[in-house]
């Protein structure tokens, strides 16, 4: 297979064009590099010759229709007795359907400090769009909350249960084990501390107490950050993306009470009981800790918690974590809304929900902290 | 690049030898044989859910079949290792029912994707023949840019035609393109379809529903039913046989219609 060419032949006058040669992807760069320096020599006058022409395929066409021009190129075609027919067709074909293409034009390119400045302002816009629109779908939540309470008839329970199972249940190996060994941790740290003033007793209440108050339902709370709400990112992301959610809506159904209140409310089920097996389990890390590296029997252990930590300090934690478990939920099924069609646009937003959701807990973990401290409980 | 066909013994670009597939213990195939000759049309019928996607799906190699043997080009694409697999498979085309465009890219960069990938074009150039292809396959101009997600339903055959033809393929596999084109842009499909196979020698392997494509363009026709090819051959040969589903389907009120309006029209084929 010969390489494709194309020559002015300056023996003739005019100057005759001849192709030759295969044009097939294969030689493309070689091909075109011939087209462009060609292309400023010839007029429309010049004769063509294409009797060497060998294999044609589209993209050879396609740039012997730059060449020529895609109306030329079919005039060609048309009346061109050496081709085959089917070449014939083919350069027709490519040539019809090039003559209504344009090319795309360039974008306009700004200077670097403008564009800089241009890219902080859309950022700034957008955190305070996504702040709204987080704001109305807060309210949205709550107002369908409120209007299918009173009508037990559309409580979505099989959908409810589903989603506590996958939220609540099959979380609990991994917040068990995870605030189990920050217990441990915890533990050693304050005997290795405390161990330089004598009082390595203190130990048990500083378990305890960080466990009862922050560590908890905070660990807990990013461990649904990441686990959860991604995944309601995902799930009502590609249901969007699919077109899913037009279904629903043409179906004249509700996505709100339909995806968004069973999740929510799965959410707010199972977080909390989360948050109890991690203080249970962050307390049995530390207690062992104490026992094996401090000699406090667990029993002591336990009388210990008893008389010195009270019982507010547990509720102080708890109470934080509907609120937390509420905020989550929101945020992946809005992240989730937010999808546009693509795949990658369903990525975008499943890790904007979470870094989204791990920053609301953290602030309002600080604010809340903050609000005890004041309040003094 | 490979597209370029090398002269190749046998005839028969594909054949199926005792294919069987099953889901579960739903049968799909069941001793099912099929040739595809080199340079022909072929038409591939059936009812829905006949499994002809799934047919489709077993010779391009995506799917292994339970047991039986797809050939390719004579080879059999389960058994080969992955560098020579992927060699064959860049002599493919396919146009997947759904389209199943790349939804984050926009249509002209997936069609330029296989250009970039193994024909090695840059990207400019990936890019400006890419978009030839889609105003080849009837996309009109300024379209190029948009996403997946942005197109009309005949938008997106279209355009996953474009890619099926990115690389001039030796073997041109198409489920069901003309379903929700208009008729006028489904004849022009199909008229395209045709100039591309006499000027390219493509082979056209054609899962379709649509009657008047199978008239003009096909020069045999497959009819699957009851798990396997009933009857395969040109399709007045075809349309004689016995069996109560073909003889409904080409007998019938669309059918007549479709064979009326052949016979009127018989199209001509560019010699
Ligand atoms: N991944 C899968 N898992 C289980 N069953 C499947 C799968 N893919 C296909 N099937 C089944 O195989 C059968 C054939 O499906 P196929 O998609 O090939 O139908 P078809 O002939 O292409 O129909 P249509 O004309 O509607 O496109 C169907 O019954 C379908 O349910
Ligand atoms: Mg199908």
């Amino acid at each position: 297979m010969a390489t494709g060419s194309a020559q002015l032949d300056a023996t003739t006058t005019p100057p005759r064009l001849r192709v030759a040669g295969d044009w097939t992807l294969a030689h493309y760069g070689t091909l075109e590099r011939a087209v462009d320096a060609l292309k400023s020599r010839l007029d429309s006058h010049t004769p063509i010759d294409l009797s060497g022409l060998g294999t044609l395929d589209t993209a050879g066409a396609a740039l012997l229709a730059g060449l020529l021009g895609a109306r030329r190129l079919s005039d060609l075609a048309s009346d061109d007795p050496t081709l085959p027919a089917a070449q014939r067709a083919l350069l027709q074909t490519v040539g019809k359907a090039m003559a209504g293409y344009v090319e795309p034009k360039a974008k306009r390119r700004h200077n670097t400090a403008t564009e800089l400045l241009a890219r902080i302002g859309a950022a700034m816009e957008n955190v305070w769009h996504q702040q709204v629109r987080l704001l109305g779908f807060v309210g949205l939540t709550l107002e369908s909350l409120f209007r299918t309470i009173l009508h037990p008839r559309r409580w979505r329970v099989t959908s409810l249960v589903s989603h506590v199972e996958q939220t609540g249940l099959d979380a609990v190996p991994i917040v068990a084990l995870l605030t189990f060994m920050v217990g441990a941790v915890v533990a050693f740290l304050g005997s290795t501390v405390l161990a330089d003033f004598g009082a390595t007793i203190y130990t048990v209440d500083l378990v305890a107490f960080s466990f009862l108050r922050e560590f908890a339902v905070l660990l807990t709370a990013i461990l649904m950050a990441g686990r959860t709400a991604s995944a309601f990112t995902a799930q009502i992301g590609s249901m969007k993306a699919n077109e899913e959610i037009d279904a629903i809506r043409a179906l004249g159904l509700d996505p709100m009470e339909l995806l968004v209140l069973p999740r929510v409310l799965a959410m707010l089920a199972s977080l909390p009981m989360l948050t109890f097996l991690a203080m249970i389990a962050g307390l049995v890390g530390g207690g062992l800790v104490c026992a094996m590296v401090l000699d406090i029997p667990p029993v002591m252990f336990v009388n210990l918690v008893k008389s010195d930590i009270g019982v507010r300090h547990f509720l102080v934690g708890m109470a934080k974590a509907p609120i937390f478990a509420f905020l989550i939920a929101v945020i992946g099924c809005l992240e989730g809304f937010k999808v546009t069609g693509s795949a990658e646009s369903v990525g975008e937003h499943t890790t904007s929900s979470v870094v989204q959701s791990i920053f609301v807990v953290i602030l309002l973990d600080a604010v809340a902290a903050l609000f005890y401290m004041e309040m003094g409980w | 690049m490979n597209a370029v066909a090398k002269p190749h013994p046998v005839d028969n670009v594909i054949e199926v030898r005792d294919l069987v597939n099953r889901f579960g213990t739903q049968t799909v195939h069941e001793h099912l044989d099929l040739d595809v000759r080199r340079g022909e049309i072929l038409g591939v019928v059936g009812g829905s859910g006949t499994g002809k996607s799934v047919l489709l799906r077993s010779i391009v190699g995506l799917r292994r079949p339970t047991s039986g043997q797809v050939r390719v080009f004579g080879q059999d694409l389960q058994d080969l290792p992955p560098e020579q697999r992927s060699r064959v498979e860049r002599r493919f085309g396919v146009l997947f029912q759904n389209g199943a465009l790349f939804s984050s890219l926009n249509i002209v960069e997936n069609v330029a994707m296989p250009l970039i990938e193994h024909a090695g074009l840059q990207r400019p150039d990936a890019q400006q023949l890419g978009g030839v292809k889609l105003a080849l396959a009837g996309l009109p101009a300024g379209a190029e840019t948009k996403y997946p997600s942005e197109l009309s339903g005949g938008m997106v055959k279209r355009a996953a035609l474009a890619r099926a033809l990115a690389l001039d393929p030796e073997i041109l596999f198409l489920d069901e393109p003309t379903a929700g084109l208009d008729p006028i842009s489904a004849a022009a499909f199909d008229q395209l379809i045709l100039t591309l196979r006499d000027a390219l020698g493509l082979t056209v392997f054609l899962v379709t529903h649509d009657l008047d494509t199978l008239y003009t363009i096909c020069d045999r026709v497959a009819v699957l039913s009851q798990k396997k090819v009933l009857v395969v051959g040109p399709l007045d040969e075809v349309a004689q046989c016995p069996d109560p589903w073909v003889q409904a389907y080409f007998h019938g009120p669309r059918g007549r219609a479709a064979e009326e309006a052949h016979e009127r029209a018989p199209f001509t084929e560019v010699k």
